[in-house]
């Protein structure tokens, strides 16, 4: 049967962006507000489920050429490599530290070392859940 | 005053959630229940607007959002299964 999504695709290839830019929210208002790491993956990961949902697996795999496994990877070495940084320097593992730093156009913005903690827990929690989610929906 | 106000609504959005309960519980097909649990979500973000405002906290509109998003996703999965039986196909049929 020959169906017609374009109502779906449309709306889904727009929603996709406004996730999106609400998970970058999430993420860098997490040192604040509520938000985070976790919740920012889990955004990103809603987002393209989305999309995966309203495209097929072929399309989003030719756009987004990623492999969600070493993504996982990628994102547990790197808040691994925040933590042996510290040890570098001399102090214990996973010390953080902030700084106060001026930008032209932005004024004073707080710099911390755990952004790149966070960074790492958003990568692993997506590509965890859509390495389960693309599992379980092979072969279908 | 203005919190008798609050609670008058908080009743009648959880009346209105148990309407929609007992459509989702009742509803003779598959589609009701999905519009059921649609109009669930969309009352509990009613319903989160309410209590921030009686908590006098902004702490809460974030989950605001993000339960719109998850209402829309669920919604979309669950109308794709209805239709198709598949959610994520590997390639499409056109």
């Amino acid at each position: 049967m020959k169906t017609n999504d374009v109502i779906l695709q449309t709306i889904a290839s727009v929603a996709a962006f406004i996730i999106l830019a609400f998970a970058a929210y999430l993420f860098f208002a997490g040192h604040h507000e509520p938000g985070g790491g976790f919740i920012g993956g889990l955004v990103i990961a809603s987002a393209l489920v989305l999309l995966y949902i309203a495209f097929d697996m072929e399309t989003v795999e030719k756009g987004i050429p990623v492999d969600y496994k070493i993504l996982t990877g990628i994102g547990i070495g790197l808040s691994l490599l925040t933590g042996v940084g510290a040890m570098v320097l001399g102090y214990p593992f996973l010390s953080h530290t902030y700084e106060y730093v001026d930008f032209p156009f932005f004024g004073e913005i707080e710099l911390a070392t755990s952004l790149l903690f966070e960074a790492g827990v958003s990568l692993a929690v997506v590509g965890a859940i859509l390495t389960i989610i693309l599992s379980i929906s092979e072969d279908v | 005053m203005f919190e008798t106000v609050l609670l008058v609504m908080l009743f009648l959005l959880a009346i209105a959630i148990l309407g929609g309960l007992y459509r989702a519980i009742k509803g003779p097909s598959m589609a009701d229940r999905v519009i059921a649990l649609d109009l669930i979500s969309i009352m509990m973000i009613a319903l989160i607007g309410v209590v921030s405002i009686y908590m006098e906290t902004d702490a809460f509109l974030e989950a605001i959002l993000l339960l719109g998003i998850l209402a829309f996703i669920g919604a979309v999965a669950f109308g794709k299964y209805i239709e198709r039986g598949v959610i994520i196909e590997r390639k499409r049929d056109d």
